[in-house]
């Protein structure tokens, strides 16, 4: 399978589900500050059986994989996450909700603000240099006498607070604060 | 340089794909970085994962730079922009945002496809689904639509490389004006001007097509090194060497490559890429040439050339540089 052909449908129907897939891993999970690494390890496995082959029903694919792998690592670490004493408790409620959540591009640029809105305010500052302005590292440095690596910084934080509130969860559930 | 493999103990894989995602999009990027950045992401899953997550997240943010358009179009002149203070600027955009329910339908309407856009003196890098990847240059507009077995990109100003992933079922068409450049597994810079469009080769084969007649003459055929020039009296072809053309392309690399240019030439290009604009003021000091490599958006080093080899004046305006006899 080409890499461009996974890439295009991890983009397209794996990413729209981040939202689920974190409420369902905070659900079942006792540790709130693991979510993000176990979602990692969802997305993983995910593309891994999709270079073999693309799986027909994405949502049920990617929810199963999740309820596997928290399966996986209850035995593994024999702990006892909060809400599932008992693992056939896990359920994957995710079917449950009507029709797939639309994101238009308004709801898109909402989030977008959200995601400035919530940024430390340096942080924001250089994001909006770079990103409405379209300042280089360099300039952005110069203006706010910084040095370029603290710019770089700043970006790479941002970068991942977007992708967080784009996919993940506009509530702020996941949020680190 | 901060070489990400170095930390990697200390950083979440999401955090090292950041600083990959970083580097790239900054000036500097060389072909080695690109190739060292494929061997990450052949590593792992994981890695793919989070350099993809991230890399969508931050091609979709550039929609952000559409409440700049709006902005500046509806309240402040460009000459007054950098007396906003950034908050209140976005204070302001959220504002506009609010009552611009008509306007951001314009930007954002999704049977055309994705608008990008890039800011006096930005550059973008954007990585279509088909692995095609096309890099904006300064002030560059153009809209991406991918829908039904073609793969279509309209320039609607500016300057853009492409570097395109042949596929015989689907053609790759770069629509400019009443030009379509159809490509054939290529890489090739499409720049349109107010007056002028044109199309240089690096590599494969790519035709340039009339639409505006109705039965279409023969589409001019290009070769590595052509380059097609567009204009009202017809289409003309030249030839570059591979130096030429890398020098042409330099921008991919945020610089400006001179040899040999004139100054009014050199001034012009400058002015793509700044809000401070060089004005050249006399025939005699337009007429002087020069060569070199300069960054775009750094006027320093071309202003101290211009008066120190050229023996030229320069002056300091609100907002311009005038350089004189």
């Amino acid at each position: 399978m080409a890499a461009s052909n996974v890439r295009d449908w991890f983009v397209r129907e794996v990413l729209p589900l981040e939202e689920i897939l974190t409420r369902f891993l905070h659900r079942n999970w006792r540790n709130r500050s693991d979510v993000e690494d176990l979602r990692q390890d969802v997305y993983a496995q995910v593309l891994r059986a999709a270079k073999e082959r693309i799986p027909d029903k994405t949502k049920p694919f990617v929810m199963a994989t999740a309820r596997n792998l928290i399966i996986d690592r209850i035995r593994k670490e024999q702990i006892v996450p909060i809400d599932a004493a008992d693992i056939d408790a896990i359920e994957v409620a995710a079917d449950t909700p009507g029709p797939d959540r639309v994101v238009t591009a308004r709801d898109t640029l909402r989030r977008l603000q959200g995601a400035l809105d919530h940024l430390p305010p340096r942080c924001r500052e250089v994001v909006v240099l770079r990103r409405i302005d379209g300042l280089s590292r360099h300039e952005i440095a110069a203006r706010l006498g910084i040095a370029e690596k603290t710019v770089a910084d700043h970006i790479t934080r941002g970068m991942c607070a977007i992708a967080t509130e784009l996919f993940g969860d506009a509530s702020g559930e996941g949020r680190n604060t | 340089m901060s070489d990400p493999a170095r930390n990697a103990k200390a950083l979440t894989v999401t955090e090292q794909a950041a600083d990959w995602l970083e580097r790239r999009e900054a000036s500097g990027w060389t072909d080695d970085d690109a190739r060292l950045l494929q061997a990450w992401l052949d590593e792992s899953e994981s890695h793919c994962a989070a350099f993809w997550r991230l890399e969508e997240a931050w091609n979709q943010s550039s929609r952000l730079a559409a409440l700049r358009e709006m902005r500046q179009a509806r309240i402040t002149p460009a000459s007054r922009r950098r007396f906003w203070p950034v908050l209140g600027r976005m204070v302001a955009a959220i504002a506009i945002l609010a009552v611009a329910g008509v306007a951001s339908k314009i930007y954002f309407s999704p049977p055309q496809g994705d608008l990008y856009t890039t800011p006096v003196g930005g550059r973008e890098i954007l990585t279509l689904a088909d692995g095609s990847q096309i890099e904006l240059n300064t002030d560059t507009s153009l809209r991406v639509n991918f829908v039904s077995g073609r793969r279509a990109v309209t320039l609607l100003r500016g300057e853009a490389y492409f570097q395109i992933r042949h596929d015989g079922a689907r053609p790759f068409t770069v629509t400019a004006g009443n030009h379509r450049i159809v490509d054939l597994g290529t890489k090739f810079v499409v720049r349109r001007e107010t007056e002028k469009l044109e199309v240089a080769l690096m590599e494969g084969r790519a035709s340039v097509e009339d639409m505006s007649t109705a039965s279409p003459e023969h589409p001019a055929v290009l070769v590595p090194g052509d380059v097609a020039v567009v204009t009202a009296a017809g289409v003309t072809m030249t030839k570059k060497s591979d130096q030429q053309l890398k020098d042409s392309a330099a921008w991919r690399k945020g610089m400006l490559v001179f040899d040999g240019a004139r100054l009014s030439e050199a001034a012009a290009e400058f002015n793509r890429y700044n809000a401070t604009q060089l004005v050249v003021v006399d025939d005699v000091a337009a007429r002087k040439t020069l060569g070199g490599t300069f960054p775009t958006n750094d006027l320093e080093d071309f202003t101290h050339l211009a008066q120190s080899v050229l023996g030229l004046h320069v002056r300091r305006e609100n907002g311009r540089i005038a350089i004189s006899r």
